[in-house]
């Protein structure tokens, strides 16, 4: 089971990579999907398939597809090499390690004695049915009134993309009926 | 979630030969897509990619003894087929609207 853990962390790391120095844009979009059924595949290996059934749809299906359509409305020019320099990639090491630094202290993966196994889910479980006035279902219960503000916020980022997506994407009614324009009065 | 059923050793073996061989194929279609010349060598390799994380997710579903993986499985594999579909209109058109000029001759 390592090896498989191990082979699919390899592949992503390679991914991001081959995205990196990609210059093609569609092919980077291409690699986006491979990293995203590649992280979904890993997300399933580490016994959490909603997450993945969440990273294929809307990682591997939904933006590669918005993605796309975005390059065919703003065209596809290629990015000029840019002179690479050493301060990207030191500030990427260095939060990297202070990521890598970070899971030092977190408890194995699915230590029993782990603190989301001990504090909050069996008070949560006990006493959903009370404070919720009598709502049977304990996820629905975390997710709307427990962390209501989180949701919130999530749900104002979702509306916020979709907006900024609606705007990319539009399409003027007169540009349409009109003949092609030309690429160059896109926005890019 | 209790596992279904959790395979002999001698399955699991094979089993896991098999993730393996799944594994190799994974970087050889990886290279291919990197490597790739051509729109059609790329997408060629982005298919194969994701048939294989398809039949990756099958064996480990049978390699746990978790079933319901499967389900993902096949999910996994509409997600291909519909980002396959946008790609090659894209490649072909240019465009994802309806009314899209037709092209003179296929290229």
């Amino acid at each position: 089971m390592n090896i498989i853990v191990f082979a699919l962390l390899a592949l992503l790391a390679i991914t991001a990579v081959a995205i990196a120095r990609l210059r093609e844009l569609w092919a980077a979009i291409m690699f986006t999907g491979i990293y995203s059924f590649l992280s979904a595949s890993w997300m399933m290996i580490l016994d959490a398939p909603d997450v993945a059934f969440t990273e294929a749809a809307v990682g591997a299906g939904i933006s590669t597809v918005l993605m796309l359509s975005t390059m065919a409305l703003t065209g596809q020019g290629e990015d000029i090499p840019r002179k690479s320099s050493w301060m990207p990639i030191l500030i990427v090491v260095v939060t990297g390690a202070t990521l890598v630094y970070g899971t030092l202290d977190m408890p194995a993966l699915g230590a029993p004695d782990a603190p989301v196994q001990l504090y909050p889910s069996p008070s949560y479980v006990e006493r959903s049915v009370e404070d919720m006035h009598g709502l049977p279902n304990v996820v629905t219960a975390l997710l709307a009134s427990y962390r209501g503000y989180d949701t919130l916020g999530e749900t104002t980022v979702v509306l916020t993309a979709g907006i900024a997506v609606l705007l990319i994407l539009r399409r003027d009614p007169k540009e349409a009926s009109a003949t092609e324009p030309s690429a160059g009065d896109e926005p890019a | 979630m209790t596992p279904d059923l959790l395979p002999s050793d001698l399955t699991s073996a094979m089993l896991m030969a098999t993730s393996v061989g799944v594994l190799v194929t994974m970087s050889l279609a990886l290279v291919r897509a990197t490597l790739g010349p051509t729109v059609f060598d790329r997408v060629l390799a982005l298919n194969m990619f994701g048939t294989k994380t398809v039949l990756l997710i099958s064996v480990v579903s049978f390699l746990t003894g978790r079933s319901d993986f499967l389900d993902l499985a096949l999910l996994y594999s509409l997600i291909n087929f519909v980002g396959m579909v946008a790609l090659l209109r894209f490649t072909q058109y240019n465009s994802f609207s309806d009314n899209v000029p037709p092209r003179e001759e296929s290229p």
